[in-house]
C-alpha cells in the first residue's frame, strides 16, 4: 500500500506537468491523460478511503454501539456484492426510493442512533476536514466492482422517479438557460478539452456511471454521486439542492436506469 | 396528366398522413410533471437568499423547450423566435463594434455567477461570455469546446458589414431570436454582459485585426 501510495504521488507531480496551460495538442493532452489514468489505476488515492470505508462498516459507534453489518443497501442485510449497482431502488421499510447515500445515512440513523444531522455533519471532505460518508460509499462502491449496473426501474415508484429525473434533466433555468441536457444530450461534444458524455444513451450514461465514487484530481477528493450532481446544479449557476434531495435521487435514478447493463469499474479517477 | 397529378397528390398525402398522426414525442417527466416540479423546487434549504432561487424560475421559452426537449416544432420554434427578437436592446451610442481586445478577454473567462454555501465565486468575480467554453475562435487557444460551430474566421469568412454585425450582436444578447431552445445562453436578455461587453464580443469576431480573423 506504502509502494502504491509513493507511486501515486510521483503520478500527481507528473500530471502536474501536464496541467500546465502551455497544452500543444488536445490529442496530446487527451494522450496524456489516458496514460495519467493508467499509471494511477493500480494506485488511485481512493483505495485508501476504501480500506477505510471498509473500517467504519464493521466498527461499532454511535450512541447504540453498533456497527452497519446489518444494514440492507436492497439485498438483504450486509450483502454488499452488488448493491450499490441496483441502486437506487423503493425500500418498503421506508415507503421510498433510496439512492446510496440515504441508504446509508438511513442505517447509520436506525442501527448506530446517530441523528441524521450528525450522520450528514461531514458529507462531503473538505481540506482538514474527512468525511465518513465518502469512506463508506467509496468501500460500498468497490462491492460491486465488475457488477453490471442494474436499475430496471420496474416498481412503480421506481419507474416514476426515473421519470421525475428525466424531468430535471432537461429543464432549463437560470442566467445561462442551462440544463443537464445541453451538455450531456448529444454525442461527441467537449466543453473546452472536456469530453462530454451523452447521458441518455447507455453508453453515454455507463461511461459515466460506472466509476463512481471516484477521485477527482483538480479536487484531490474522492466525490459521491451525490456530491457530482450537487456541484453540476452549482455549476448550472443555479442554488444547490440539499444534499439526499428526491431530485438527486431521481437524476440518480433517471441516470442509473439509463446505463444499466454497464459493468461497474469504481473507485474510478477523473480530472 | 390531371389525374396522374391528383393521383400523386393523393398518394403523397397519404405518405405524409401518418408522420402527422405520429404521437409527438413525450414530454420529459411523462405524466409525472407537475409532481417533478414540485419536487425539483422543494429540493433547496428553504434560508436560501430570494435572488437565488429566482433562478429557478422558467420564461416561456425555457418551458418550452423543456417540454420538447430543445426541439419545438417550427410554428412554436418561430413564436418563441419572435418573442426573443423583441427583447433585444442596444447600446445607447448605436455602435455596435466594441474593442476587440476588451472583446477576447471577455470570451476567455468562464467564471462568475456560481452561487450556493460549497464553493460559491468570490464576491466581484469577473464575469465573462466563456465563449471558449463552445466555440474555437483565435487560433492560438487550443482549449476549446465543440457544443457551438467554430467561429475561428468569422470575420474574414462574412465581413463586417452591417448586417452581420448586427447578426453577432443580435445572436449573442438573444440566441433564441434565430433558433429556438439553441444551447447558446441568452447573454443579454439575462443581463450576463451588457450591451457594452456584447460589442466588445462583436469586435473580437469581425474586427480584421482581432486574432480570430489572423492566423
Amino acid at each position: 500500500m506504502f509502494h502504491r501510495f509513493i507511486r501515486t504521488l510521483a503520478s500527481a507531480a507528473l500530471l502536474g506537468a501536464f496541467a500546465s496551460p502551455a497544452l500543444a495538442q488536445d490529442s496530446k493532452v487527451a494522450d496524456e491523460l489516458a496514460k495519467y489514468r493508467e499509471a494511477l489505476a493500480d494506485g488511485n488515492p481512493a483505495d485508501l478511503l476504501e480500506v477505510k470505508g471498509e473500517g467504519l462498516w464493521s466498527e461499532k459507534r454511535g450512541p447504540k454501539k453498533a456497527s452497519l453489518e446489518q444494514c440492507d443497501l436492497g439485498l438483504g442485510p450486509g450483502k454488499l456484492e452488488g448493491a450499490y449497482a441496483s441502486l437506487p431502488r423503493y425500500f418498503k421499510d421506508t415507503g421510498k426510493v433510496m439512492d446510496v447515500e440515504s441508504r446509508l445515512v438511513h442505517c447509520m440513523v436506525t442501527l448506530q442512533g446517530f441523528t441524521v444531522a450528525e450522520a450528514t455533519k461531514n458529507w462531503y471532505s473538505r481540506p482538514g476536514t474527512e468525511s465518513d460518508i465518502e469512506a463508506l460509499v467509496t468501500f460500498i462502491g468497490a462491492k460491486s466492482n465488475g457488477k453490471p449496473i442494474n436499475v430496471p426501474a420496474t416498481h412503480p415508484e421506481e419507474a416514476k422517479m426515473a421519470k421525475m429525473g428525466e424531468y430535471i434533466f432537461y429543464r432549463r433555468s437560470g442566467p445561462q438557460d442551462f440544463s443537464c441536457s445541453i451538455c450531456h444530450g448529444q454525442e461527441g461534444k467537449r466543453i473546452r478539452l472536456q469530453e462530454l458524455g451523452n447521458l441518455t444513451t447507455k453508453d453515454g450514461a455507463g461511461t459515466a456511471m460506472k466509476t463512481w465514487p471516484s477521485y477527482r484530481v483538480s479536487q484531490g477528493a474522492v466525490w459521491t454521486m451525490q456530491r457530482r450532481l450537487i456541484d453540476c446544479m452549482r455549476q448550472a449557476r443555479w442554488p444547490e439542492p440539499n444534499y439526499l434531495a428526491d431530485s438527486i435521487i431521481a437524476l440518480e435514478t433517471y441516470l442509473q436506469k439509463t446505463a444499466t447493463g454497464t459493468v461497474m469499474e469504481t473507485p474510478g479517477i477523473k480530472r | 396528366m390531371k389525374l396522374k397529378t391528383s393521383l400523386v397528390a393523393t398518394f403523397a398525402l397519404a405518405l405524409s398522413l401518418p408522420a402527422f398522426a405520429q404521437k409527438a414525442v413525450e414530454a420529459p417527466g411523462g405524466k409525472f410533471v407537475k409532481e417533478a416540479e414540485q419536487m425539483f423546487r422543494t429540493s433547496f434549504r428553504a434560508d436560501n437568499p430570494k435572488y437565488w432561487m429566482t433562478r429557478l424560475e422558467q420564461d416561456d421559452t425555457m418551458k418550452t423547450c423543456l417540454q420538447y426537449r430543445d426541439n419545438p416544432p417550427r410554428p412554436i420554434g418561430q413564436k418563441l423566435e419572435r418573442q426573443n427578437a423583441a427583447t433585444i436592446r442596444y447600446p445607447v451610442d448605436g455602435k455596435l463594434i466594441g474593442d476587440w481586445k476588451e472583446g477576447e478577454k471577455l470570451a476567455a473567462v468562464g467564471t462568475g455567477g456560481h452561487i450556493g454555501f460549497i464553493q460559491p465565486d468570490p464576491a466581484g468575480r469577473v464575469r465573462g461570455g466563456n465563449c471558449y467554453a463552445c466555440h474555437e475562435l483565435a487560433k492560438k487557444e487550443v482549449a476549446y469546446g465543440t457544443i457551438g460551430p467554430s467561429l475561428h474566421h468569422f470575420g474574414k469568412i462574412r465581413g463586417n458589414a452591417e448586417e452581420i454585425v448586427k447578426y453577432a450582436y443580435d445572436k449573442i444578447y438573444n440566441s433564441n431570436a434565430f433558433t429556438a431552445c439553441t444551447n447558446m445562453p441568452r447573454f443579454g436578455l439575462h443581463s450576463w454582459l451588457t450591451p457594452e461587453q456584447i460589442t466588445h464580443i462583436v469586435a473580437f469576431l469581425v474586427d480584421p485585426e482581432s486574432p480570430v480573423n489572423k492566423d
